[in-house]
């Protein structure tokens, strides 16, 4: 295991390191033997060893699962030992296992529901939350009480996330939470796990990064890293998950990196998790002779995922099933059918042989054999449905199509209205046609339609399946050639289900200059609206202009102070900006106004409200301040309004969400 | 061939003849092996003598100190025994919460007490074929996740193998026509299964763990 990096320095290694290097070899060579007892030695061993150690710890805060990865930093050696935190957690009342993933589910007990004592964890008497494993497990039983995907609802424009909304479907007895506490649990309970296996290395003395999808909105990071803070880890710091793929992909690659890719190439990351897809583009360029990695775009938020897949699998055959009885499936039913879909897909997807799979759902009583109904799942079900329907094969031309909302819209996540992946890719790639202008190394044909990718790095537990996975890389090879493009090569070896919090792991060790970093920056432009100076006209809304206050790819720890505009701020009154991001214009300057845009060019997001405090000031007087954005060394975009005065500082915060509208 | 031997005791011989030199000649030689056995004794008895006094004063010695510690020594020696007693009946009690876990495992993931209690005499093989593939589904999928099984032996079922002396008659069992000594030369009939990992969920120190599965209640 020693030695697989740097083997040039070897030789000059003093014999007493390499025999203390076989001895940790045959150390390992050991353990798996009597791995059970080796567990429980290390765990005490390891905590005596722990004062003065420093590790790197990645967190993964998925939509659906949570894992925690981490490099010791204080080894010397050149290896890398990677590990994944196996996290002990409830699975059913009084059972505890370790798992390396942590189902990102929040399950709100009635309180006749659990006995007393049956919710202890290796660090707590009774859990405060149940999360996890038990979650998922008594929430399939019980929707109701059952809080999901609170990621998502973090980066949902028009709620507010630290309002106890969750579970939307709740009757009112149920006393909810907020998707700010949901993944305040989440980071607790991997907090907790951590201190209880290293419990000299407290998590807030570590380096911690904590993963967030590209996508991600100012406000939804803010949210993340006052989460974080709210726990006491106050230096946890912000990687976007397909960068965090791509590190990860560096670092499985042991140093040959360099060899699969090329300066020119634009490596397209696709991020197809449990209930998010997410996509980047990382372009490959050179600096003295230096190849670099700069992150040049990020897709939209896009709602779909594995999920998605398996309900639309589950639902075909509740159609199929009661067309065939005639009887209605029950709702249990249906869960029972999505889980047993997701399991036969599998099957089916990695034996190529196995055309049709039977699906069972079992009764619920205890006579298995007498109420059990059976089915089957062929080959060309799951074509149908999950190929052709998620990734059908469109042109280059083709875009997601979005239906206008219904008006009677329920207070639910704004899942996407088009299922095709692949148009959402195509749809992508067209918009960040511009992204690589300004790098000199990579040169899009003038006929080209779209950004042309040289290259694919697929993530997420989706594209574990070669066929969902080739397919993606089919259609996008087809476009290409279609434009007389070379085919985009696939990167290989990356780990699906826990690069993302491996490469965040990484990252932490890359950040101590031990490797390539990626740049990039925010990867949107800010936008203020701000009212035209134009004669009102009755009946009409006055007119908004766009002012820039950060422009697109500003780098952390960097801050723009914006020279002319200058707005009246009441003491005392809260004063509400509407708020527009550009993933597209990359040109405009702090200052810049706008006056005409596309919906495809801004989006609105929240809006951003600034409360001057009295603070020694007379409440109704107006002070004139300047609007300044700094993206702080977190990854979080801050917002500040500087008066002309005195220079004094106030906040401006994002999560005032209009939870009315 | 009728001669008499007389014995006369006064006698003696006039002359000196061929057969009393020999006999003369061989007094002398017996003689001297005799003094020279002597001899050799004499001296090993005293060589000895004085390694033998040494030991004479210990164990002189130790009776002294023990006169006080007899007691103390008997003690030892019965610790000693006990241990040893209890040998021919050391049987492991199995722990029944691990059993009970286990069946609650499988309950859980195949319904595997819902399957072995129902009974499948009043169903047609095609319905019981239909639970069965919920219960292996589980079952493989409860042994997967909290062991990990290897097989014993890694040749292909029905071939040849051969058992060098000193096998571990505990991984291997010998079947049939069992004679002479190892090697032994046989077939392989079943390579045999090993857990070699066990990853079985902790238990809550309130956890009932008869309870395998609980009642079921829809509000």
């Amino acid at each position: 295991m020693n030695g697989l990096f740097g083997h040039v320095n070897q030789n000059d290694e003093s014999s007493t390191e390499d025999e203390n290097a076989q001895e940790n070899e045959q150390q390992h060579a050991d353990e798996p033997e009597n791995e059970m007892e080796a567990q429980t030695e290390s765990s005490d061993t390891q905590a005596n060893q722990d004062q003065g150690k420093r590790y790197s710890v990645g967190i993964d805060l998925g939509t659906t699962h949570c894992v925690l990865s981490y490099v010791d930093l204080s080894s010397d050696d050149d290896e890398i030992t990677q590990q994944v935190l196996a996290i002990p957690q409830l699975t059913s009342p009084g059972v505890v296992e370790e798992k390396k993933q942590l189902p990102s589910f929040l399950y709100l007990a009635h309180e006749a529901e659990i006995a007393e004592g049956s919710t202890t964890l290796p660090w707590t008497a009774s859990a405060d939350h149940l999360v996890g494993d038990i979650a998922r497990n008594l929430g399939s039983k019980t929707p109701i009480r059952l809080v999901a995907s609170a990621k998502s609802w973090l980066c949902h424009a028009g709620v507010d996330c630290k309002e106890a909304i969750l579970p939307s479907e709740a009757p009112e007895e149920v006393g909810r939470v907020s998707p700010f506490q949901a993944t305040k649990a989440y980071l607790q309970h991997m907090k907790d796990a951590w201190e209880n296996q290293y419990p000299h290395a407290a998590l807030e003395k570590q380096d911690l990064i904590i993963t967030v999808p590209a996508s991600f909105d100012p406000a939804a990071r803010e949210l993340t890293v006052e989460a974080a803070r709210s726990i006491g880890l106050h230096h946890a710091l912000l990687l976007e998950e397909p960068q965090s793929a791509l590190y990860s992909w560096i670092n499985n690659s042991l140093g040959d990196w360099r060899n699969h890719v090329n300066v020119g190439d634009v490596i397209l990351v696709i991020d197809v998790g449990g209930g998010t897809t997410d996509l980047s583009l990382i372009a490959v360029t050179e600096q003295e002779g230096n190849l670099e990695l700069t992150r040049v775009a990020v897709g939209d938020h896009i709602l779909l995922g594995g999920d998605n897949m398996d309900l639309a699998l589950a639902y075909t055959i509740k159609a199929k099933m009661e067309k065939e009885s005639g009887n209605r499936l029950e709702a249990w039913q249906v869960q029972a059918l999505t889980h047993a879909c997701r399991d036969a897909k599998e099957k089916i997807f990695n034996n190529p042989e196995t055309d049709n799979v039977a699906l069972v759902v079992p009764s619920r009583g205890s006579s298995l054999i007498g109420g059990t109904l059976r089915t089957e799942l062929t080959r060309d079900e799951v074509n149908s449905v999950l190929v052709e329907g998620f990734l059908p094969e469109v042109a280059a031309s083709d875009r997601p199509v979005s239906r206008p909302r219904s008006g009677l819209r329920t207070k639910g996540l704004p899942y996407a209205q088009d299922a095709g992946i692949t148009r959402h890719l195509a749809g992508f790639l067209a918009k960040q046609q511009a992204a690589t202008d300004d790098l000199e190394h990579v040169n899009l044909p003038d006929n080209a339609s779209f950004l042309h990718p040289t290259a694919v790095l697929f993530n997420g537990g989706v594209l574990k399946s070669a066929v969902l996975a080739d397919r993606l890389l089919n259609v996008l090879n087809s476009w290409l050639t279609s434009e007389q493009a070379p085919e985009a090569r696939l990167l290989e070896g990356a780990d699906l289900d826990l690069a993302v919090a491996k490469g965040a792991a990484y990252y932490g060790m890359v950040r101590q200059g031990n490797g390539v970093r990626i740049k990039g920056g925010t990867a949107a432009s800010y936008y203020v609206g701000v009212e035209s100076a134009m004669p009102a006209i009755p009946g009409m809304a006055p007119e908004v202009e766009a002012l820039c206050i950060a422009p697109f790819g500003m780098e952390e720890g960097t801050e723009e102070a914006l020279p002319d505009d200058e707005f009246g701020l009441v003491i005392g009154e809260p004063v509400r900006f509407r708020f527009f991001a550009s993933n597209t214009r990359r040109e405009d300057g702090v200052g810049v106004r706008l006056d005409y845009w596309t919906d495809e060019e801004l989006q609105e997001l929240d809006e951003i409200e600034i409360t001057l405090p009295e603070e020694g000031r007379r409440a109704g007087e107006v002070v004139p301040v300047h609007l300044s954005a700094a993206v702080t060394e977190v990854g979080t975009l801050e917002l500040h309004a500087v008066s002309q005065q005195d220079d004094h500082r106030w906040k401006i915060e994002f999560d005032v969400r209009a939870g009315e509208e | 061939m009728n001669t008499t031997y007389t014995i006369d005791l006064s006698l003696m011989p006039t002359t000196l003849d061929l057969w009393h030199v020999y006999l003369l000649a061989a007094v002398l030689v017996l003689s001297i092996i005799l003094i020279i056995v002597l001899l050799s004794m004499v001296m090993g008895m005293a060589r000895r003598a004085k390694q033998p006094a040494v030991e004479v004063l210990k164990t002189v010695e130790v009776p002294s100190e023990p006169e006080i510690k007899v007691v103390e020594k008997i003690v030892e020696v019965e610790k000693i025994v006990q241990t040893p007693a209890p040998e021919p009946i050391v049987l492991k009690e199995s722990s029944p919460d691990a059993a009970l876990q286990l069946l609650g495992l499988l309950q859980k993931e195949a319904r595997f007490i819902d399957f072995i209690k129902e009974d499948i005499a009043a169903y047609s093989d095609a319905d019981i074929g239909v639970a069965a593939r919920v219960v292996h589904e589980g079952c493989n999928k409860a042994i997967n996740e909290h062991f990990t099984l290897d097989t014993v032996r890694t040749d292909q079922e029905g071939s040849k193998v051969t058992l060098t002396e000193g096998f571990n008659a505990s991984e291997v069992r010998l079947t049939g026509n069992i004679v002479g000594k190892a090697p032994f030369n046989g077939t392989l009939i079943h390579k045999g299964w090993q857990v070699t990992n066990i990853r079985l969920p902790k238990l809550t120190a309130g956890h009932n763990a008869n309870i395998i599965a609980a009642a079921e209640v829809e509000l």
